[in-house]
């Protein structure tokens, strides 16, 4: 009773349960006008389910509802379809792009909120007939962009914006929305690069200033600590911490939302590989991967090293896997271990004992719709005949599921895969556990040579740092020359022996992983096109 | 919290035979029950479903490897039995009679499916993602060539040429003295002489059970494997380095012969092979049976197809019958069309969801 006005929004006692599986309980907080809130937690906290209960979808109430009271400017309030969550003042950005390619910005911003002109036939049949008013759309989304702070071109296409300003175009559409009060943005940076994610940042810090309160959820936490006011943390459907952020750091944020303490430092057991023999040795490559073209990459991977490849998005480093890999159209010479490898040809490399973790995981990766074994084994069964039974004197290759199995569940243990057993289907893991699985496929290989793209997109702290142990343990532990490919430069850094940075399809530069940001940062901007 | 955990078993059964299934099966069953009070004899009933059942279950089969690849409802079922119709013919030109007959047009059939399978393969690997609609075409292009064909080919056999004209195959051809019940009169139990109207084509039975087995068998290989992974995922199998036009054409070629085979022990229960625009009609009714059985379109199983080939030809055996007989008019011809075109339309409607 000290405050006289309410908060803007206050959750109390939000309690939800998925068929007798408790997702969320006892969830408190509350946010007043024009703050930011930063909402974190690992996949499955329950964050995603909160936001739906919030913005009043449709599968909450599918799925028998909640309890606890939801309460907006101090009134109660139950949202049964998005469209009353859209009424009352919240708009939500979501993960996936929800646009429609072949409209401009403007058209996308306003859709089916248009300025309307009267005409001759609206007159006579109604006003499903009015014509667009364009000169007040223009007005509209240029006032709406101009709310975000961001420059975007509102003639521009959707289907021929870069992938950030995607993103901006439906925060701009959130924002052309008088009543709005309320902007809840999920995972809005995981899609841009550094420099647009640091722009969407300013444009939130805008949005606050003009009293629009902000749920913000990423999993990257220093942008947490640098644009919100408060933090909650979640973890297995509780609030762990709810503080303001001033007082909080990426480390008591991490330790609180694993449970554990997750070492995110830079490691100090940089080996020097300088002298060992060169195993693979990459000249005048180039690839044509849509988004990563590679131009002209000249490499030489030393054996036993773990060799990082980072540079900003597009400049080429995912199309350098995909080329040697064979997956992507590609010329140039690849030698490994002395004989020259055929490009565009993915069995040649196999063959060779070469593998590939794709960071396409849910497109290359995996079999969504088979079991856990089947995604492990069938590499290995392929290109090497691994689990197989001959019968009838080899003339039949039948598929040994015990041996299957054995291979599958020794990987579950190893890598701690989170399922219910080997027979679970890919698709019901978490992203992390995916990846995992994905792993797993790789060493059932038993390699000389991985290639690892972007192993841990996507996936949380707790899992990442298991991720990247499990990498590095197979370095280490079979000799295996490991080849991994990251946006993010701090886990290059502290996994990697040497990183190599690309920038405009060529190799920029080879430094050591104990050498400081600064001397990497430099590199990746020097030839961006 | 037991009556709980009980409802959730119930649940969790029902969910993974799916409710749609559920209901095809309450309502061939309430047939079966009712059958006896209309006046229906129920053994004559049950040996027509069997007997339907060992027809159709070797051409349902045959949309499991085209499903397993990624391929899609082999709709272009048509052509595979043209490859069956051309070994037939060419067996009984060929002078060969009884069982052997079945044997020879199985073997003359062989390298006809695999010619037009893997023109077929060829052709549904340049239009990935819209095989169904191209191969219901292919189907229909092959059954209008070949009425044609059937026509020109230089057939000389009297049991198959027009009488007055001496040249051109006949629309219907009689088997009897060829391969009729080849198969079915091995071992078949007949408990007529204990004055049950019931008659087991156990050869025929025995014979589906053999290839379904093979498929099973072929599909727990390491091309079978790869099979079923490229249907699953295709940039996954490339990833593994499988080839993958190779694997989805081998499937067609599989699905094809299948479906060659399945056409001659059709015939051999049905005792007529039937030329012209017959195998026009038989793609669908293979698609919806496999579809009912609770395959999807990149899902199948040996359980789904004979679930689904004892559904669909149940109910279309067993309504119109019991239906006519209760209210006594003659409305077979009418009803079976309605329930077997339904039973299509609800099928391809449901195309997505897979079952056990």
């Amino acid at each position: 009773m000290e405050k006289n006005t309410a908060p803007l929004l206050e959750m109390r006692n939000i309690k939800k349960d998925f068929f007798g599986n408790q997702v969320l309980e006892d969830i408190n907080f509350t946010l007043e006008a024009g703050e930011v809130l930063g909402l974190v937690g690992e996949n499955g906290a329950g964050k995603s389910t909160l936001m739906k209960i919030l913005f009043g979808m449709d599968v909450i109430r599918e799925t028998g509802g909640y309890s606890g009271d939801v309460l907006l400017n101090g009134e109660k309030v139950n949202f049964s379809t998005p469209f009353d969550a859209l009424e009352a003042g919240i708009g939500m950005v979501h993960q996936e792009f929800s646009l429609i390619p072949g409209f401009t910005a403007t058209e996308n911003i306003l859709l089916n909120r248009e300025p309307q002109k009267k005409n001759v036939l609206s007159e006579v049949f109604g006003q499903r007939l009015n014509t667009l008013d364009y000169k007040e759309m223009d007005k509209c989304a240029a006032a709406a962009i101009d709310k975000m702070g961001v420059q975007i071109d509102a003639d521009m296409r959707i289907s021929d914006m870069p992938v950030g300003h995607k993103q901006f175009t439906e925060i701009a559409r959130e924002l052309s929305k008088d009543q709005l009060k309320l902007l809840i943005l999920d995972e809005p940076t995981a899609v841009l690069t550094e420099k647009e994610a640091e722009a969407l940042l300013d444009s939130i810090r805008g949005m606050s200033r003009q009293g629009i309160s902000v749920i913000f959820i990423t999993h990257r936490l220093h942008e947490i600590l640098s644009v919100c006011d408060k933090v909650v943390i979640m973890r297995d459907g509780h609030v762990v911490e709810d503080m303001p952020a001033s007082e909080t750091d990426v480390e008591r944020i991490t330790k609180a939302m694993v449970g554990r303490k997750v070492d995110v430092s830079v490691k100090q057991d940089v080996r020097d590989h300088s002298g060992a023999k060169t195993i693979m040795s990459i000249r005048k490559l180039w690839v044509d991967m849509p988004g990563e073209i590679v131009r002209n990459v000249n490499l030489d991977v030393k054996e036993g090293e773990i060799l990082g490849i980072g540079g900003l998005a597009g400049q080429g480093k995912l199309g350098i896997p995909n080329g040697v890999m064979g997956l992507y159209e590609a010329g140039g010479t690849v030698e490994f271990d002395g004989k020259p490898i055929p490009l565009n040809n993915p069995r040649n490399c196999l063959d060779e004992q070469l593998a590939f973790v794709s960071e396409d995981r849910r497109g290359v990766g995996l079999l969504l719709d088979e079991t856990l074994e089947w995604n492990v084994a069938f590499p290995a069964m392929q290109i090497q005949n691994k689990f197989l039974k001959n019968l009838l004197g080899g003339l039949v290759k039948w598929r040994d599921e015990k041996a299957i199995r054995e291979v599958t569940d020794r990987y579950i243990e190893e890598l701690k895969i989170k399922c219910t057993s080997s027979k679970q289907k890919a698709k019901e893991l978490s992203g992390g556990n995916q990846q995992k699985v994905c792993l797993a496929k790789a060493f059932a290989l038993e390699p000389k040579f991985l290639f690892v793209s972007e192993p841990t997109r996507g996936i949380d702290v707790g899992a990442k740092a298991l991720v990247l142990e499990a990498l590095k343990k197979f370095n280490r532990e079979s000799g295996v020359t490991v080849v991994m490919i990251s946006s993010e430069l701090e886990e290059l850094r502290s996994t990697c022996d040497r990183i190599a940075i690309v920038s405009g399809g060529r190799i920029a530069g080879i430094l050591p992983a104990t050498e400081s940001s600064e001397a990497f940062g430099a590199l990746m901007v020097s030839q961006v096109k | 919290m037991e009556k709980k955990n009980e409802k959730g078993m119930l649940r969790r059964a029902v969910d993974s035979y799916g409710i749609p299934r559920l209901i095809i099966t309450g309502f061939l069953m309430s047939m079966f029950v009712l059958a006896p009070f209309a006046g229906v004899d129920l053994w004559t009933q049950f040996t027509n479903v069997i007997n339907r059942f060992s027809w159709n279950a070797v051409l349902v089969l045959a949309m499991v490897p085209m499903i397993h690849s990624g391929c899609g409802l082999n709709m272009g079922l048509p052509l595979a039995i043209i490859s069956g119709l051309l070994g037939a013919t060419l067996s009984i030109e060929l002078g060969f009679t009884g069982p052997m007959s079945f044997f020879m047009a199985m073997l003359l059939a062989t390298p006809f499916a695999i010619l037009l399978g893997a023109a077929y393969g060829w052709l549904l690997n340049r239009i990935k993602g819209g095989e169904m609609m191209v191969a219901t075409y292919v189907g229909f292009s092959a059954v209008s060539f070949m009425c044609m064909m059937w026509m020109l080919l230089p057939y000389k056999s009297p049991t198959m040429v027009w009488g007055f004209a001496g040249k051109g195959l006949r629309t219907t051809i009689s088997l009897e003295g060829f391969y009729d019940k080849a198969l079915a009169n091995f071992l078949t139990i007949d408990l007529n002489r204990f004055g049950i109207n019931l008659v087991i084509p156990t050869g025929s039975l025995l014979f589906f059970a053999f290839l379904a087995f093979l498929v099973w068998a072929f599909l727990h290989t390491k091309t079978g494997t790869a099979m079923t992974a490229v249907g699953s995922n295709p940039a996954f199998a490339k990833a593994a380095g499988i080839n993958i036009d190779k694997t989805r054409m081998l499937s067609v070629i599989l699905s094809t012969w299948l479906g060659a085979v399945g056409i001659l022990i059709y015939e051999q229960g049905f005792g007529f092979v039937q030329l012209y625009m017959a195998p026009f009609n038989m793609a669908l009714p293979a698609v919806a049976a496999i579809l009912i059985g609770g395959a999807s379109v990149n899902k199948a199983s040996i359980t789904n197809v004979i679930i689904g080939t004892f559904l669909y030809q149940g109910l279309v055996t067993m309504t119109p019958t019991v239906m006519n007989s209760m209210i006594h008019m003659d409305m077979s011809e009418v009803i079976r069309v309605i329930v077997s075109n339904g039973m299509i339309v609800y099928a391809l409607t449901r195309k997505t969801e897979g079952g056990k």
